[in-house]
């Protein structure tokens, strides 16, 4: 047997992130320490996956290139943050179910914007520029800035803190293992829109038709399915997730600036890229490596980890050039 | 004219800055295989891009049972009952053949019985259904483009050249298929091989540059080696 078949015999690229961190381990050397780098990485790349979807599902469905998407990250960010402010009362409250209408409160206000501003930006935005990227680009950048004016003028410049509900703040200790509670939520939030996205796209019809969607947009509307509202419905989906993500990222930080959504963009094409576009498991496979790469780099090599998601991309290319799992068979 | 299942009525189509298809006229009668054929280039894909929608008319009109079809959406079109087989077969690799077929239901729900005649016609489809479609041969996947295209009732197949890249065995296997679904279905078939064509076709009608310069029986065109030649440069024996 050799090493190519071995690798697809432990599960192939998605055993890449269980072998990351195996191989970190060691080199790490310190149980208690690899358990906090590894579920931070987990949830980091969760929270970079609730992002990185839509914008894969918008790329390999829709052939857009969607620049502005930063722009539902960061008003995502913003607006749970100005919820969460508003209900400090329950936010600081002793009581679980204060705590959690407030999050929920965050999270859906977050949501729903990325739901409506979806909606209108194909609309306004994307809708006279399909089948041609370079305009794509130009608009999609230019709406960008304009959404930045925005929330600049809403929020104004200067970064603002992001209250935490009190069941989410503290950590839970296993021996000498220390685990931030908002990290187990960011983790778990994630893996749980993964499986409705997973389930919505493997086991219904409209999953089927985007999957056939992202393939062959023609052979979709001559077999009598109107592709267009479909890609209104996936790019308000996208557009959700972004800005869910931005909610819960925010929550993450603690404290955020304007230009939250443009530092994370970087992250979330890499995720795209190496994930391979318009696949929702390659995401998350891309979300997870990148979230955790970042963090035992950070730890083990400190000067590297701006660079370490970067020679990531690059590595994947080279050994897959149309990424890990891309929804696409070439 | 009339009586004919789809009309077309001085059809102009242009891609981009090249104009293709130059007024074609064509009448295609309810039931039976109709067959267009031409030299590459002629416009026969065009054809049936435009009639499908995929491609507008500039100019002229597409008549289907009385709906001026012309300006209409590719999947309204296909609603009527219009099926379409490009050229490439438009499976999708991605899928398996099961949901390859499932999208092509209107419900999501299959006819038994027309399944079981599809697997009957093609029984690679029942061994491969849970496979994904880019794991088929090339002449499987046609038979998936095909077998998409009659599980459900359709009023007419658009078919485009279904032979080709096909081992000769396989597509003397179509024929029979073919002639099969034509019994409950029209087909247009654009086709290269006059073999194939000659097999199948009730009518024919020869398209270059962009116009309809023959109709008529496919009867008379096999009989006649000359007009063969002066229309396509090609002969019965030359396609063998």
């Amino acid at each position: 047997m050799n090493a190519s078949q071995l690798f697809e015999r432990v599960g192939g690229v998605n055993a890449l992130p269980v072998i990351l961190m195996l191989v970190a381990l060691p080199l790490i050397g310190n149980f208690p320490s690899w358990v906090t780098l590894t579920v931070a990485g987990l949830a980091m790349g969760m929270m970079i996956f609730l992002m990185a979807s839509g914008l894969s599902l918008i790329f390999g469905l829709m052939d857009v290139l969607n620049f502005g998407h930063s722009a539902f990250i960061s008003f995502g960010a913003f607006i749970a943050a100005s919820v969460l402010a508003a209900l400090a009362a329950w936010v600081g409250a002793d009581s679980v179910v204060l705590n959690l209408l407030a999050l929920f409160a965050a999270i859906a206000a977050a949501a729903l914007f990325g739901l409506a501003a979806g909606w209108f930006f194909e609309r306004v935005i994307i809708t006279p520029v399909y089948r041609d990227h370079l305009r794509q680009i130009l608009v999609t950048i230019g709406a960008l800035i304009v959404a930045e004016q925005i929330l600049l003028a809403i929020w104004g410049g200067n970064p603002i803190a992001v209250p935490k509900p009190a069941i989410l703040e503290g950590s839970i200790f296993i021996g000498d293992v220390a685990i931030e509670i908002y990290r187990i939520f960011a983790f778990l939030l994630g893996l749980a829109v993964f499986l409705a996205l997973y389930f919505t796209l493997n086991r219904t019809r409209i999953g089927l038709l985007i999957r056939a969607g992202v393939e062959n947009r023609e052979m979709v509307e001559s077999l009598g399915f109107r592709i267009d509202r479909l890609f209104i419905a996936v790019f308000m989906v996208g557009s959700t997730l972004a800005a869910t993500g931005g909610a819960m990222w925010a929550g993450y930080q603690g404290i955020i600036s304007a230009n939250v959504g443009g530092e994370l963009m970087i992250l979330v094409f890499i995720v795209v890229i190496i994930g391979g576009l318009g696949s929702i498991e390659g995401s998350l496979l891309g979300a997870l490596l990148v979230g955790l790469l970042g963090n035992y780099v950070a730890f083990l090599f400190p000067k590297l980890s701006l660079a370490s998601n970067m020679l990531l991309m690059m590595a994947v290319l080279l050994w897959r050039p149309y990424g890990l799992r891309p929804a696409l068979k070439i | 004219m009339s009586d004919r299942l789809l009309r077309l009525d001085d059809v102009h189509a242009d891609i981009g800055q090249y104009k293709i298809l130059h007024g074609v006229s064509l009448g295609v009668p309810e039931g039976g295989v109709h067959v267009l054929l031409g030299r590459n280039g002629a416009g026969k894909t065009t054809t049936l891009r435009t009639i499908m929608g995929l491609w507008r008319a500039r100019k002229g009109a597409i008549v289907f049972r009385h709906h001026d079809i012309t300006a209409m959406h590719t999947s309204d079109i296909a609603r009527l009952g219009i099926a379409y087989v490009p050229e490439n077969m438009g499976i999708f690799g991605g899928l398996t053949v099961g949901e390859n077929m499932r999208l092509a239901t209107g419900s999501d729900r299959f006819d038994k019985d027309r399944l079981a005649r599809i697997f009957n016609l093609f029984p690679a489809m029942e061994t491969f259904w849970n496979k994904p479609a880019w794991a088929l041969s090339g002449g499987q996947k046609q038979m998936l483009a095909i077998s998409r295209a009659i599980v459900e009732r359709r009023e007419l197949i658009l078919v485009d050249e279904p032979t080709k890249g096909l081992a000769p065995a396989i597509i003397r296997a179509m024929i029979d298929v073919f002639r099969e679904v034509a019994r409950e279905t029209t087909i247009l078939l654009v086709e290269q091989n006059f073999m194939f064509a000659s097999s199948l076709g009730s009518t024919v009608a020869v398209i270059e540059d962009g116009v309809i310069t023959y109709r008529g029986a496919m009867s008379e065109l096999v009989a006649d080696t000359d007009l063969q030649n002066r229309l396509l440069s090609l002969s019965l024996n030359a396609a063998h």
